[in-house]
């Protein structure tokens, strides 16, 4: 059969979708329905055509749930059959454990939530800073292009942790007037050093990636070249730039646990007193699934919002 | 390009097959270990050096990496130096396995207690026993008993600190997973929370840095971070035992080890002739005695 490249792409997943408008060829003009007045009869050949597909996307539907459900049994019957199970069940899915740690990871839990709101938005108001110097014309800012070249790579090269380490165990360690000394501000110092490296580049890859005719048309409109960072290109950047910054925020959420290295009570660190006295490990199990269902969301935010966007830009936005 | 899909689909089922035939394939193996056996009543005798050990012939022990004095000595558990190697090379002794035949092996404390297959025979890192923990590893006997202490830098409120009322206004810190901690939440009760680390280095450099006021660690411990690691600091004092009966560290065995029996046989052994009391005279004996707060 004659297949165009249009049909073969759809499998499975959009199956509803190639029924629904069942008219793969390019034949027609986009969208046609086949509305009553154009005079337009479907021919033997294609009607044959569409009954063939229609049948295909229900075999491939049923296909796909049957081994589907085959996959699921026997994942189920390899983990709870396996010879170590019964143990297993007891050390990782027990009830009591689960009860008891439930409340304090969510106690720790707040402060990672705390963390998050604090340094995502330090996070970007410095992020932005440093890729705007980075992006600086003339030669008179040469020195801040490069000291901010040099921070995006040396904080985006330095492992966190060991970041963190030097930031919450060293600088108390100096002994500094007036430089405070609680671990969880110097967490937070630390987690803002090397988040606002990673979000400098991606606002740097956004403000680079608008074409340059824009800022040619803004600097012909009369407007300055800050005025055409400012109105013209980062306005497209960042809104170019939403979903990898989200990422960005997603990760940091999860690293925020870290600054437990200086003593704070975080939900992964709450889990882990439990374990240690009891040497279960139902409480890992409870922070770990606390911390996606707080991702989700965000998650679906993200998606959400790539999707808007893809529309706007879809309706002619500026790209 | 028509042909990818179905290549691909074709791949896809392929491996699907594959995923499945091995799933099945490794499915339920029978344990070769006798892990059926209750443990303190294997029919095995204990005979010296006969042992159902991991490897043959050889007694495989686990400590933690690194090995922190006075229980070991140079962060090398084979050297037969430090309290708790010495502890191990007695306890292999005794049952029958001399010093060229102890492997030693290093496993993350958290490591030691997942289920599963274990890849030593016992651990020994200063683990305390407990009714909690017995749940989910078996325990010989205890092999030391162990007090927990409060350690502040000299001259600071904490140091002066005579009972554990004086203990509850001040920042503490202490080593997750240890029973230094559980003294910390259940007997002192502080007002703010409880620091809490995840090595007791970390804890130490807290201390030093004046982001906790003291640190509870156990006694030996203690005198050693004080004698050697942090020369300002001081012990304030130590616990009374909670709950009357003393804390004691065992040496942790898997689930159900046919071992258990043998090993405490011998933990018990070593404490009746003396032998065990003959170590901590060599390796704990700086760790006399402080005051004890109530």
């Amino acid at each position: 059969m004659t297949v165009t490249k249009d049909e073969s792409g759809r499998e499975g997943a959009d199956d509803e979708d190639n029924v629904d408008n069942a008219d793969g060829e390019d034949d027609m003009s986009g969208g046609d329905k086949g509305a009553p007045d154009d005079g337009y009869v479907p021919s033997q050949r294609r009607l044959e055509r569409e009954r063939y597909k229609r049948t295909r996307a229900r075999r491939a539907t049923a296909i796909a749930a049957l081994s589907t459900l085959v996959t699921g049994a026997v994942l189920y019957l390899v983990v709870v059959g396996a010879p170590g199970w019964p143990r297993t069940k007891e050390t990782f899915f027990d009830g009591q454990y689960a009860r008891e740690a439930f409340p304090k990871v969510l106690e720790g839990l707040w402060l990672n939530v705390r963390l998050l709101l604090i340094c995502g938005v330090a996070v970007l108001v410095l992020g932005m800073l440093i890729a705007v110097a980075r992006t600086l014309r003339g030669p008179v800012f040469f020195p801040l292009r490069v000291l901010a070249a040099a921070y995006t790579d040396f904080f985006r090269g330095l492992p966190l942790i060991i970041n963190l380490m030097i930031v919450v165990l060293g600088v108390p360690a100096l002994r500094l007037q007036g430089v405070t000394v609680d671990p969880v501000l110097l967490g937070g110092t630390a987690l803002t050093l090397t988040y606002s490296a990673y979000v400098a580049e991606v606002f740097r890859a956004g403000i680079e990636s608008v074409h340059p005719s824009q800022r040619a048309a803004a600097r012909s409109l009369g407007l300055n070249n800050r005025q055409a960072l400012r109105f013209v290109v980062l306005p497209q950047a960042v809104r170019r730039q939403v979903p990898p910054l989200l990422n960005d925020l997603v990760s940091l959420q999860k690293d925020t646990g870290l600054v437990s290295i200086g003593g704070a009570i975080d939900a992964v660190r709450a889990a882990d007193i439990i374990v240690g006295r009891s040497l279960n490990y139902t409480p890992y199990i409870v922070a770990g699934l606390v911390f996606v269902a707080l991702t989700i969301p965000m998650t679906r935010f993200t998606d959400w919002v790539t999707a808007r966007m893809d529309r706007q830009r879809a309706q002619g936005g500026t790209t | 390009m028509h042909l990818a899909p179905r290549v691909l689909r074709r791949a896809v089922a392929g491996a699907t097959v594959a995923l499945l035939a091995t799933a099945v394939g490794c499915a339920p193996q029978p344990e070769d270990k006798a892990a059926s056996t209750p443990s303190g009543s294997s029919a095995n005798t204990c005979a010296k050096g006969k042992l159902a050990t991991e490897a043959s012939g050889k007694l495989t022990i686990a400590t933690d990496e690194p090995a922190y004095e006075p229980w070991f000595k140079d962060d090398k558990p084979a050297n037969g130096e430090g309290f708790e190697s010495a502890v191990a090379y007695a306890v292999a002794e005794q049952l029958g396995y001399d010093k060229s035949a102890v492997v030693w092996q290093s496993v993350p404390f958290n490591k030691a207690f997942a289920p599963g297959e274990k890849t030593f025979d016992f651990d020994i890192n200063q683990v305390s026993i407990s009714d909690e923990r017995k749940k989910a590893v078996d325990f010989s006997s205890g092999y030391y008993d162990v007090r927990q202490a409060v350690i502040a830098l000299k001259g600071t409120k904490a140091a002066k600190a005579t009972s554990i009322a004086d203990l509850k206004g001040l920042k503490l810190g202490a080593q997750v997973g240890t029973t230094s901690l559980d003294y910390i939440d259940d007997v002192v009760k502080p007002t703010a929370a409880a620091a809490v680390y995840a090595k007791n280095d970390q804890a130490k450099s807290a201390l030093k840095n004046g982001q906790v006021d003291a640190i509870v660690t156990d006694l030996p411990t203690a005198f050693y971070i004080t004698a050697a690691e942090v020369t300002d600091a001081e012990i304030v004092g130590q616990f009374e035992n909670r709950g009357g009966a003393p804390e004691q560290f065992g040496l942790v065995l898997d689930k159900g080890s046919a071992l258990t029996s043998c090993v405490t046989g011998a933990v018990d052994a070593l404490r009746e002739n003396g032998t065990l009391a003959k170590i901590e005279q060599q390796w704990l004996s700086d760790a006399v005695d402080a005051p004890v707060l109530k």
